[in-house]
């Protein structure tokens, strides 16, 4: 277990991060935008259990913070399909750019 | 090259490469299902980890629950065969460089930051989960708690009120 560096697990959770990035950038539709964001979680919570393993191993904060976001991520994706639902409804389109109204 | 060394090494490129796969394939339905994977990896490196009750609820929560909601969403929104549109070839160059720029400021910080790890075992158990989790003293998490049980309740009334269909004017008279 100890044999592995710590920034080597980094290294996956930021490349994790800025896989999420990239198809925040280049997605044009909605759903995959949540794909995205799912990821990007991920990663954090990847973070923040091999800070609380290694550097902090008689405090459980990042288990308690990962369980935390693991659950707001649940409700930010069930609100989120619901709007996206409500707009193809209404547009017939998920695509970002058919929503631009709601800027104004 | 020990055993734990090489699982560690096939997890990591199995979630990299799923989530690279999820963000770039042109079908929506298969981004889903690569995404899938990518967590169902993610939750293979928390057992690596030892932390079995954080994949326990990985797999649940994500894999059972996410997952399954985005995959009626898209059978609810599009056809799943239909190829997405593609971002131009300057916006995708663009990403890839802000990308690769981000990911190498950001994994310099690390690399040059020299994280000592500690030589203590890890000691969770879920029963010290579960106490400090209802605990309302200087180390409890009770008040976290209860503002994410209201916000649940206000994420699942907020969905029903979003999605529901509005009656027809005629029957409301």
């Amino acid at each position: 277990m100890a044999d592995i560096p710590i920034s080597h697990i980094l290294f996956v959770s930021t490349a994790l991060f800025f896989i999420g990035m990239y198809g925040l950038f280049t997605r044009r539709n909605m759903i995959t935008v949540l794909m995205s964001i799912e990821i990007i979680l991920n990663s954090v919570n990847i973070n923040f259990v091999v800070f609380n393993k290694y550097l902090y191993p008689d405090r459980l904060d990042g288990i308690f913070f990962t369980i935390f976001i693991i659950t707001i991520a649940a409700a930010e994706a069930a609100v989120a399909i619901a709007i996206i639902i409500n707009l193809y409804r209404s547009h017939r389109s998920i695509d970002v750019e058919s929503a631009e109204e709601m800027k104004y | 090259m020990t055993a734990s060394q090489v699982i560690f090494y096939i997890l990591s490129a199995f979630i990299l490469g799923t989530a690279v796969l999820s963000v770039t394939t042109a079908k929506i339905f298969r981004s889903a299902i690569w995404l899938l994977f990518s967590l169902i990896g993610v939750a293979g490196l928390y057992f690596w980890l030892e932390v079995e009750f954080i994949a326990a609820v990985q797999i649940v929560v994500y894999v059972g629950g996410i997952v399954v909601l985005i995959i009626f969403s898209i059978f609810l929104t599009q056809q799943s065969g239909k190829e997405m549109l593609k971002a131009s070839m300057l916006r995708n160059i663009a990403s890839i460089l802000s990308v690769l720029f981000g990911f190498a400021l950001t994994y310099n910080l690390i690399y040059n930051n020299n994280f000592q790890a500690k030589d203590k075992p890890f000691d969770w158990t879920v029963n010290k989960i579960g106490t400090q989790m209802l605990e309302t003293g200087e180390n409890g998490y009770a008040l976290p708690f209860e503002v994410v049980s209201i916000l649940l309740l206000a994420a699942m009334v907020g969905c029903i009120v979003i999605a529901i269909k509005s009656k027809p004017e005629e029957k409301n008279g």
